[in-house]
């Protein structure tokens, strides 16, 4: 019987799934894919066939440069432990250039960038991986001669919308921690007004960046985002209230320690300064390698790293405040407090007791009749 | 002769001592979650959910509260007015500034005689109306980020923005021990004016009247 509850039914074109069996992508492989990508872009199943839809009629140019990185992201990306989205994803983009895969070098690398960049002028998507060297003109980070600055720039302004991965590209990440020698600035402060999205993390979780490309495929725009640049449909909610030891924080329970009875138990890691009650991203529902496990599930604190300058204001990451600035380390803001109260009634105690000896500063003293 | 006079009015009484009342919950709530000293030993207690929830409401009680006496210092009389707060604002407050400081550091017989607050400690309340602000602004910005997008998110996503998460949570710790030292310092203070002034400031903070000598005004 068909109730208002029963779910329509979902299904994607047997062509479709024959098509992707001869480029060696089984059907259920592809299904699992459009799915998981559906799920992950926080819609409703009904878009499952559009997904697949988009996947078939595109041939999307992506350039993909690094500046100030480690290629944590890249690695990240490449070496998802779901083949078959590498796969997928790698069959439906054209990837232009990319230091890490690309078989060319050198100059001629360089000069495939610059065709590329201007033969799909407004249509490639641009993404970015390390933050950009602003200081004393740009010159600490140079590709072929000439600076982060400029090419970054360049290619922002030329691409149909630039992704930034990870977070050094989205907020300045490590390079731009203090003192920040190199003057390391995020693409969105390089090129304001840019339309550009920003998926921070440390590195960047290959799903949402998969999840991305196959919004911009199947929409033709980029997701919605929240005040951060960041995609709702990943950024929206913080860890702590997705997170699986939530019933131990709301209960009480805390490992003080690591290896402790509580972290053997798996209690909540607050105590231990876990950031995520601070930290908005998806980590608990996606998980990273293929939904395998994340740092609270294996017992480690969240540090914050997909926040604005996580850096410095996260750290330390075994505390849950910040050092209380021009104190010694050591200083937590509760032994500040506890000084500061305790000095106040020293003091007003002290004041008391010297008030009480004082004579003849009493109001009315010829009104007051002292009782038989 | 002796004179009664009504001086603070019912709205100020009341929000005293919601806010009083508030403080000390909000201060042990607020501990206990930045620092939770008690571990419980099953799932089915929740001594940190009753923390929160206690403190949440308290926050709302304790913001409604500060509103309402802000509202006051415009339409009561004329010791609640915002101007009390002010006394540097004026000569004749400087002067009252300057009597009472005398008196507190021992270099004066005799405070200024006053009828409402003594300038210092209307001086103290400004700051600490400003302490007030910040508890609920902060407090408010880290509060609404269990629904991020809407209502208190929103309204308040500046000031995330300007502080960062942690910077506001340092901030309303830091600002809980500022008030609890302000609180030592006025409970003491209020004793002392209490039996030196003998015009029964302590009582007047819950019935509303003080007794005042006019010729000594
Ligand atoms: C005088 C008033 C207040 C005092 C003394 C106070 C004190 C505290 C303290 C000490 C903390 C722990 C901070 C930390 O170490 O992370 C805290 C947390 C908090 N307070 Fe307050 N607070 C006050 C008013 C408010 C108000 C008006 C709100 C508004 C809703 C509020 C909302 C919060 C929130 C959301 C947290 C963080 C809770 C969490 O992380 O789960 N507080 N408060
Ligand atoms: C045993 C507890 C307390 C007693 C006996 C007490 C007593 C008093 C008295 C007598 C006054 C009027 C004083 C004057 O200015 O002439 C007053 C005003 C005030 N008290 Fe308290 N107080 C207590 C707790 C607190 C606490 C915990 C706070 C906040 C931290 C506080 C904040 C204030 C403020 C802001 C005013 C100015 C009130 C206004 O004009 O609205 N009091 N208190
Ligand atoms: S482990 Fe971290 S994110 Fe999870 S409930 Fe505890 S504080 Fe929140
Ligand atoms: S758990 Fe926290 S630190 Fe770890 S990846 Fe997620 S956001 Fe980053």
């Amino acid at each position: 019987m068909k109730t208002e509850h029963t779910p329509n039914e979902v299904s994607i074109p047997e062509a479709t799934l024959r098509k992707w069996e001869a480029r060696g992508v089984s059907r259920r492989d592809f299904i699992k894919f459009c799915t998981a990508t559906t799920a992950a872009m926080a819609l409703p199943m009904t878009f499952v066939p559009r997904v697949a839809q988009a996947m078939e009629d595109n041939r999307l140019p992506v350039i993909w440069v690094e500046y100030q990185s480690c290629s944590g992201d890249s690695e990240a990306f490449l070496r998802a432990n779901q083949p078959a989205a590498g796969d997928i994803i790698l069959d439906v983009i054209s990837l232009e250039y990319s230091e890490v895969i690309m078989a060319a070098a050198g100059h001629l690398a360089e000069e495939a960038k610059q065709q590329a960049m201007e033969k799909y002028k407004g249509k490639y998507v641009l993404i970015v991986e390390g933050a950009i060297p602003k200081g004393d003109g740009g010159v600490y980070c140079t590709v072929g001669g000439r600076s982060a600055v400029d090419s970054c720039t360049e290619l922002v302004r030329n691409a149909a919308a630039t992704i930034c991965v990870g977070s050094c590209a989205s907020f300045g990440g490590i390079p731009a921690a203090a003192p920040n020698p190199t003057g390391a600035v995020s693409v969105m402060d390089l090129v304001p007004g840019a339309p550009v999205i920003n998926l921070p993390g440390c590195p960047v979780n290959a799903e949402n960046l998969t999840a991305t490309i196959v919004h911009f495929l199947t929409f033709g725009k980029l997701p919605a985002t929240d005040r951060l640049g960041r995609p709702k449909f990943a950024y929206g909610k913080r860890i702590h209230d997705n997170c699986e030891r939530r019933a131990h924080f709301d209960a009480g329970q805390y490992a003080e320690v690591f290896g402790d009875a509580g972290h053997r138990q798996g209690h909540c890691l607050y105590k231990l300064g876990c950031k995520g009650p601070e930290t908005f991203h998806n980590c608990p529902t996606i998980r990273y390698n293929e939904g395998t496990s994340w740092p609270v599930m294996a017992g480690h604190g969240c540090v914050g790293c997909s926040e604005p300058q996580f850096w410095d204001t996260m750290s330390p990451f075994y505390r849950r405040l910040p050092n209380v600035p021009g104190f010694d380390v050591e200083m937590t803001a509760d032994k500040i407090g506890i000084g500061l109260a305790a000095a106040t009634a020293v003091a007003f105690g002290a004041h008391g007791v010297a008030s009480c000896f004082r004579r003849g500063d009493n109001m009315e003293q010829d009104k007051v009749i002292e009782e038989e | 002769m002796l004179q009664i006079r009504y001086v603070w009015e019912w709205p100020v009484r009341i929000t005293h001592w919601v806010n009083a009342l508030s403080i000390v919950v909000l201060s042990v709530t607020g501990f206990y979650i930045g620092n939770p000293f008690v571990t419980v030993h099953s799932t089915n207690q929740f001594v940190m959910g009753t923390m929160r929830v206690v403190h949440y409401g308290f926050a709302y009680a304790f913001a409604l509260s500060v509103l309402a006496r802000v509202v006051w210092s415009l339409v009561g009389n004329h010791h609640a007015s915002w101007r009390e707060f002010f006394p540097w604002l004026t000569p004749s407050g400087w002067k009252r500034i300057i009597g009472t400081f005398k008196y507190y550091a021992f270099m004066a017989k005799k405070p200024p005689y006053e009828v409402g607050h003594n300038a210092l400690a209307a001086m103290a309340y400004s700051a600490v109306f400003i302490l007030y602000l910040v508890q609920i602004v902060s407090g408010f910005a880290l509060y609404g980020q269990f629904s991020p997008g809407v209502g208190w998110y929103s309204f308040f996503a500046p000031v995330l923005t300007a502080f960062g998460n942690q910077g506001l949570r340092l901030t309303h710790h830091l600002v809980m021990w500022l008030l609890i030292g302000f609180a030592i310092h006025h409970v003491y203070s209020a004793w002392l004016m209490d039996v030196k002034e003998k015009n029964g400031t302590l009582s007047s903070i819950f019935g509303g009247y003080k007794f005042v000598e006019p010729e000594d005004l």
